[in-house]
């Protein structure tokens, strides 16, 4: 039930934002958020976006991990 | 799907199980997967498979529909009942046996239940039939907490009359120092569940490494992600480390979400709540404050149940406390099974036996002794 996805946002009124995700659009509210900018990536569960996606961060994980990779064959 | 395909790289993830294999060693270590929705990754991916036999994974508390309460579900029932009433929830929840009846049975009794995406949808319910009581059935953790506290909070600011929330929302720290305490299991390290952290933080679970001295993964939901985890949990466990880590750090801040934490306690405040299993325990559930006493449906709405029973047969309790998997249970995939559960753990799609049944291809080790 803690199921959440990252959706992008492309478009936003007021509190209700519109999410994209595999081409589908929905929508999303913002309300548990500070300022969500068009374009951001949000996590959403149950309608509601609980935390906006770092892309510093993710780079930063995914870097980690090809150095933790890379040696092997 | 950006921040997903990087982290379903099935390269990666093998060569992690390697690392991790050589890592780990030959000494047994039991890592648990408190969040439901890691114990359907786990299956999903066939993450089990990929590790060397001496690590288990246990499934742990982590999935709102398995441990709530019989006497919960048989409260909504009764609820349902009612004519007045349209009882609203999230899906999961409509297939779950109580005592002596399921939502979906009185459904097709005619019992008014409406599936619900979102409390958004409830709150509409509610504002289109205001000459009916409508209940939202409010079971969740941290994750879930703040999408109810906003309807509650949206539902006082229009004045609505007709919104009512039956509230057995649980928190998961407290439920992970139950297990330590209970003393059942030995456990090496936990994976901490990715959403609920996204709103608590990390610091909730720094009193784990601390007192117990067990480390702890935040993890994020692909199987890199699942199997990063568990390497830093065996890096830590050989080398005699217990720490809280954050793997999922593109999603989870160390604060957590502070404003979503704001919207919970302004509405709710804990108490002690009846778990699946482990029983109560001690400030693990949140109840509605009195300022908003008038959506708490219990306070509202007379109800009669008569006393709650077990299925004696389902295991369901022992398997949230992961002293047991669904194998040594007699009804696993006979006469229980998803389309048609007799208990709890079957129903909702990140239950443990759910997942061993929907993945089971990949079938678990036997439990030893
Ligand atoms: S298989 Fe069904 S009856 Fe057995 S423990 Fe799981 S939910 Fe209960």
């Amino acid at each position: 039930m803690c199921l959440a996805i990252p959706i992008r946002i492309v478009e936003r009124h007021g509190i209700v934002g519109i999410g994209e995700v595999g081409g589908v659009r929905r929508q999303v509210d913002l309300q548990l958020l500070d300022d969500v900018q068009i374009g951001d990536y949000v996590i959403v569960h149950a309608g509601f976006a609980i935390q906006k996606l770092d892309e510093e961060e993710a780079a930063e994980t995914l870097s980690l991990l090809s150095e933790l990779i890379s040696g092997d064959s | 799907m950006k921040y997903l395909d990087e982290f379903r790289n099935k390269a990666a993830a093998k060569r992690l199980a390697s690392r991790i294999s050589s890592e780990v060693g030959e000494g047994e270590v039991t890592l648990m997967e408190v969040c439901g929705t890691h114990t359907m990754a786990v299956h999903r991916y066939g993450i089990k498979g990929l590790l060397p036999p001496n690590i288990r994974l246990l499934s742990g508390p982590g999935c709102p529909v398995c441990v709530t309460s019989n006497r919960y579900i048989d409260k909504a029932i009764a609820y349902s009942k009612q004519s007045d009433v349209i009882l609203t929830t999230f899906g999961d929840m409509v297939k779950v046996p109580g005592s002596r009846s399921s939502l979906a049975r009185e459904m097709s009794r005619g019992a008014d239940v409406r599936i619900v995406y979102s409390t958004t949808d409830a709150l509409k319910i509610a504002r289109d039939n205001t000459e009916r009581k409508v209940i939202f059935l409010g079971v969740g953790f941290e994750t879930t907490v703040p999408t109810v506290a906003t309807s509650i909070l949206e539902a006082d600011r229009m004045g609505m009359k007709n919104y009512f929330v039956l509230s057995a929302h649980k928190l998961i720290p407290p439920a992970m120092k139950a297990l330590l305490d209970g003393g059942e299991l030995k456990i090496d390290g936990f994976i901490c569940p990715g959403h609920v952290s996204t709103i608590t933080g990390t610091q909730v679970y720094e009193f784990i490494p601390r007192n117990y001295r067990v480390p702890c993964v935040v993890a994020g939901f692909e199987p890199v992600d699942i199997m990063q985890a568990i390497y830093t949990l065996v890096q830590q466990i050989t080398r005699g480390i217990a720490e809280v880590a954050n793997q999922y750090r593109r999603a989870v801040r160390k604060e957590g979400n502070p404003k979503a934490r704001e919207v919970i306690y302004e509405v709710f405040e804990p108490s002690d709540s009846d778990w699946r299993g482990i029983g109560v325990i001690p400030q693990s559930g949140l109840m509605i404050r009195q300022r908003y006493r008038k959506y708490d449906a219990e306070a509202n709405i007379d109800v009669e149940i008569e006393p709650s029973a077990e299925n004696p047969r389902c295991i369901c309790g022992a398997i949230l406390r992961g002293v047991k998997e669904p194998l040594e249970c007699t009804l696993f995939g006979s006469l229980c099974t998803p389309e048609h559960p007799k208990g709890a753990c079957m129903v909702s799609s990140e239950g443990t036996c759910a997942a061993y049944y929907n993945y089971g291809r990949q079938m678990p080790k036997k439990p030893e002794g």
